[in-house]
């Protein structure tokens, strides 16, 4: 028998490394029903996962909670996914949750789905239903609570992109048993007074139950009849709601609704700009047009009216035309006299003239005129040209003349 | 319809069509001018209005003859 005393944190310690080294503690589902669920401020997730025999407390520190895609609560049904692990201060073992996902479906979750395949299936969600949001809306209908964040996310936003626009607030509860009552009542009310030129309706985010308003049959039928186009804002940008499937237009967040209702009055300057050019240049061009048209115009002969004007024109042309006929028969002596010289001494030139004359050209074989005794030499055949025929000629001597003739 | 009486939409759906009838410059120059003044008096009414835009909040309740009644919106209710 072992008698070692163990101090309490060594004890602890020991199971910890007992549970630790456990495969199966390593990495477990358990199935179970959330109760005394607690977010600290610190981010982590306090809770028990329970079922009717027993209960296992749970932690979920921030960085797994991040990834939580619903918000846990109590009695929720969950398999979360985790090991099991000793916490030696408290001389507890504990779950540490790295995921939690949503053990089958809600009620809630059974409900919205039945909803939305009824309202599909009757034509509530259509595209071809959907209005075109106008463009430069002048009055924007709120429909949502007069409290809360969203509220006046809407407003900064409408003020900071379009401050043209009014906004109309209608006051409603968005939560609650009697939200959709007001919301419905409230989207009626702005149609038949006609109150806006476009609607938004919706509010901040919270859990699925906060949101529920927006998944009641009557607020998706009111937002499907309203004549007044409908931006549908509900919660966080995961959150989609029956009221977005009937709206002309699903926004993310209520801050999103207002962005896409109203245009940038940056941009609208820059067009506003834009427009004045393009209206500008047009229409300069068209001057411009118009204006070589009518140059075009008034240089045809039949638009000159003054009758003196066309005659000191016409008598003008009359002196150019004598002058240039003159100019150009004198140029035509001048050029045919220089022809008629340069034509005489080119015939005095001519070789055959000379032959005429009683002179001879010799020509060696390769057919060279011979100029010189040096471009022949003695016992050379060669060609003698005469003016009516030729003679084949051999040389006998060669003797160089000293003072040529 | 004058200008004035214009709204935004309507002044940006009339400056579009000015702008296109001008581009296509089949329009008599009496017209364009026409267009041009008018097209640059929308312009000018467009940016006084976005100049002098002062945003108004109302909060709508049902009045007591069921009319539309608009009350000041604090916006800390």
């Amino acid at each position: 028998m072992n008698t070692k005393v163990f101090e309490v944190s060594e004890l602890n310690v020991y199971i910890k490394l007992i549970l630790d080294s456990d495969e199966t503690l390593s990495a477990v589902y358990v199935r179970g029903e959330i109760s005394n669920y607690k977010l600290y401020p610190s981010g982590h997730h306090y809770f028990t996962v329970k079922d009717k025999d027993g209960a296992l407390r749970c932690v979920m520190f921030k960085g797994s909670a991040s990834s939580l895609r619903f918000r846990p609560e109590n009695g929720m049904k969950v398999i979360v996914f985790g090991r099991v692990s000793v916490f030696p201060r408290d001389g507890q073992y504990q779950m540490y949750c790295s995921s939690m996902t949503p053990d089958g479906v809600g009620d809630l979750y059974v409900a919205f789905e039945q909803l939305k395949e009824k309202l599909l299936r009757e034509g509530l969600f259509d595209v071809s239903h959907k209005k075109p949001l106008p463009r430069y809306p002048e009055r924007i209908a709120l429909i949502t609570s007069p409290a809360g964040a969203a509220v006046h996310d809407m407003i900064r936003v409408l003020k900071k992109r379009f401050p043209i626009a009014k906004v109309i607030l209608l006051p409603v509860r968005v939560q609650g048993a009697e939200a959709p009552a007001e919301i419905s009542a409230a989207l009626k009310y702005a149609n038949k007074h006609k109150v806006a030129d476009i609607i938004i309706t919706g509010r901040g985010g919270g859990s699925i139950e906060d949101l529920w308003a927006f998944n009641d049959e009557s607020v998706a039928r009111a937002v499907y009849e309203s004549q007044i186009p409908v931006i549908s804002a509900v919660g966080h940008e995961p959150d989609v709601t029956i009221s977005d499937f009937a709206a002309d237009l699903r926004a993310a967040t209520p801050s999103n609704g207002a962005e896409l209702a109203v245009p940038d009055i940056t941009e609208l300057r820059i067009t506003l700009d834009q427009i004045a050019s393009s209206i500008e240049r047009s229409f300069m061009r068209q001057i411009e047009l118009k204006r070589e048209k009518l140059t075009a115009l008034a240089g045809a002969r039949s638009l000159t009216s003054p009758l003196a004007y066309i005659e000191a024109r016409r008598t003008f042309a009359a002196a150019l035309n004598d002058r240039l006929n003159g100019a150009l028969k004198a140029l035509l002596v001048k050029k045919r006299s220089a022809t008629e010289i340069l034509t005489a001494s080119l015939d005095a030139l001519s070789p055959l003239k000379v032959l005429s004359r009683g002179y001879g050209i010799a020509i060696r074989k390769d057919g060279l005129a011979i100029k010189s005794i040096k471009n022949i030499a003695v016992g050379d055949a060669f060609t003698l040209m005469l003016s009516d025929g030729t003679a084949s000629c051999t040389v006998n001597e060669l003797e160089e003349v000293i003072n040529g003739s | 319809m004058e200008v004035e009486f214009l709204t935004f939409e309507q002044s940006m759906a009339r400056l579009d069509e000015i702008v296109k009838i001008l581009e296509r410059g089949e329009a008599s120059l009496d017209e364009s001018l026409q267009l041009f003044e008018e097209g640059t008096g929308i312009v000018k009414y467009c940016n006084k209005r976005l100049e002098e835009a002062e945003q108004k909040v109302v909060r709508l309740t049902r009045g007591s003859d069921g009319e539309p009644l608009e009350l000041e919106f604090q916006g800390n209710e």
